[in-house]
């Protein structure tokens, strides 16, 4: 009965991480969100104001004069890197794990499966430095001016090509990172499927394929769903690579799909430094603050995710 | 046209031959863009580990791993070292609440306090890293006053293992047979001694390696570090608090951005380090689960 307490007590604290960070990013970010209000997430300008002069008091916060601190470029480059790499991956891992789960011959489907899920294992850093060195001048050179010329009668493909830091760029790079999550759930979800439902299929006279397509796909559709959110959730809070790629963009909305972007979490890396000059602190706790709406924005993702699996899915998924 | 029953199967098969090779062509077109999506996934895999062992090889020598850095140059002992400290002090301290979790979690299911924790956890394994290291960064740099130091460091790193250990372990602990605890409660046997001499002996190797892949995502990590555990051109000198220490993955991301060979070539050998040591954990860790699932399923 001891045993089960110490257990218990030693649970709540795992459980517990989650509410106090919340709390106390909450409590930090408070003066920020006093003086920010609703235009937090409206506007587009982040500025320190001027670090020499003296500070001004509004609405009972201490601020430097001309500082405002707003970020809706953030939310909109965090929102379409994401959605490009989501996209992106869903087709690629839906694709992937059919072909892990039926297409390759059998004593050499384990080591097919964990070479993809490698991709998972590369930290992302390693994804980033890839990015800034290989891929950048790449699609930059290549394959961007490319898109553009045959493309270039969508709008959102025409235009100026920059240098390849971009949003594009740092779509791909996310796409790359978030399919393993989605195709090792799902392989595994297929692979799970009851074998009756394949041989009956199979007996009907359907290829493997179409077995496949038909049958045994659509099954796993909650997974799929599942699995997606995510990997949704992954790409919102990736960091490090996003920040080597994506070209910091401040107080600009993208043009097109080439336009430098910054997204919440690299954007938090890239400003500490300088908003530690601010003697006030409130560009720290305006950081804070962003940290605080990704991390909710992250918690409703991966609770909806969580559900979702739980009660429809019933199969277990995969965090890698 | 109403579709009856009857209709539906006296509807002959269609073997005309137009039919046959439209079926044909989606076979072939669905193997060969299943098969397509393997390749690119595949590929952009070769693709990061040839460029990351190619320059990194390149870049490694001697003085790497036994020079501390000297502004651009140098070697990279120090982030070496420091990369260990907090990635063991991290596992250390997450593995007591994460194993006793996933204890509770397996054993005392039920009600709602074990699947409110459950939950929670999982929700904790999707915070974005930065999120955390910031949170780290309020608490103890700035509230606690320990500045940059292995200690925010390394609780940082154990905040993100944490739910990773607590699953593994669940999920291992939950593979003992029933009938050995019954057995070892028909014995007498306590709940405590139950688990602590029946269910932990026999999933310690999947609990370990849960414990290895946490390792190796401590290893690879970067942003939480960032603002927990600054950076440190020296040795670490011992201290828990007030002494900022170097790690790898910090030396990847601020030397490429440097215009210096010699900083490129500390972030590629750093690159190639850490991603050495990772693929390695997994590989290993991939070896053991492949084996104690086989010798599973010979037992029973």
């Amino acid at each position: 009965m001891k045993f089960r307490i110490v257990a218990g007590v030693f649970a709540s604290i795992v459980g517990g991480i989650l509410i106090v960070i919340v709390l106390f990013l909450g409590i930090y970010a408070w003066p920020a969100m006093r003086f920010n209000g609703f235009h937090f997430l409206v506007h587009n300008s982040w500025s320190l104001g001027s670090l020499y002069g003296n500070p001004i008091t509004v609405h009972g916060v201490e601020i430097l004069p001309g500082a405002r601190y707003d970020i809706l470029f953030l939310i909109v480059g965090t929102l379409l890197s994401t959605l490009i790499a989501v996209s992106l991956a869903v087709p690629l891992g839906v694709g992937s794990a059919m072909f892990l789960a039926e297409g390759v011959p059998g004593p050499m489907r384990p080591w097919f499966s964990f070479f993809v899920e490698l991709l998972a294992a590369i930290p992302s850093v390693v994804y980033g430095l890839w990015g800034y060195v290989v891929v950048i001048p790449f699609l930059g050179h290549y394959v961007f001016p490319f898109l553009a010329k045959w493309l270039g009668f969508i709008p959102i493909f025409s235009g100026p090509t920059g240098s390849g830091y971009g949003l594009l760029t740092a779509g791909l790079v996310l796409t790359l990172m978030i399919v393993p999550l989605i195709t090792a759930t799902l392989r595994d979800a297929l692979v799970n499927q009851p074998v009756g439902t394949r041989e009956g299929a199979l007996a009907l006279g359907a290829s493997r394929f179409e077995t496949l397509w038909n049958v045994l796909l659509p099954d796993t559709r909650s997974v799929l769903i599942g699995s997606s959110i995510l990997a949704t959730g992954r790409a919102l809070g990736e960091t490090m690579a996003v920040l080597m790629v994506s070209g910091n963009a401040l107080n600009y909305l993208p043009s097109n799909i080439y336009t430098p972007i910054s997204t919440m979490a690299a954007f938090i890396v890239s400003q500490l430094d300088s908003a530690l000059q601010d003697p006030t602190g409130m560009a720290v706790r305006s950081l804070a603050e962003v940290a605080l709406v990704l991390c909710l924005i992250s918690i409703i993702v991966n609770s909806l995710a969580r559900i979702l699996i739980h009660y429809r899915g019933r199969q277990t998924v995969r965090t890698i | 046209m109403a579709t009856t029953a009857a209709h539906a199967y006296s509807a002959p098969i269609n073997t005309s031959g137009e039919w046959i090779v439209r079926r044909r062509i989606f076979n072939y077109l669905g193997w060969g863009l299943t098969a397509l999506a393997f390749v690119l996934l595949g590929s952009a895999m070769v693709w990061i580990l040839v460029m990351v062992f190619m320059r990194g090889a390149g870049s490694l020598n001697f003085s790497v791993i036994t020079q501390v850095t000297q502004g651009i140059g140098g070697g990279l002992l120090n982030a070496i070292e420091g990369t260990v400290v907090l990635a063991l002090g991290g596992i250390l301290l997450a593995i007591p609440p994460g194993l006793a979790t996933g204890i509770y979690l397996s054993e005392f299911d039920g009600g709602f306090f074990a699947p409110t924790i459950r939950f929670l956890s999982d929700v904790l394994v999707g915070v974005p890293s930065i999120v955390i290291g910031y949170f780290g960064y309020v608490t103890m740099v700035e509230y606690l006053g320990w500045k940059f130091s292995v200690a925010a460091g390394s609780i940082s790193l154990a905040i993100i293992a944490l739910p990773y250990i607590c699953r593994t372990s669940e999920m291992a602990i939950r593979q003992v047979p029933r009938g050995l605890r019954e057995a070892g409660y028909a014995l007498g046997a306590t709940e405590a001694k139950v688990i602590t001499r029946i269910c932990l002996p026999m999933a310690l190797p999947t609990i370990m390696t849960g414990v290895l892949l946490a390792l190796a995502i401590s290893v690879g990590e970067t942003a939480p570090l960032l603002y927990t555990a600054g950076w440190s051109n020296y040795l670490w000198n011992g201290h828990l608090t007030n002494e900022p220490i170097g790690y790898l993955t910090y030396a990847i991301w601020a030397f490429i951005t440097e215009p210096f060979e010699s900083a490129h070539g500390l972030a590629y050998a750093a690159a190639f380090l850490v991603t050495l040591f990772v693929l390695i954990i997994n590989i290993v860790s991939r070896v053991v689960l492949e084996r104690s699932v086989i010798w599973r399923g010979q037992r029973r």
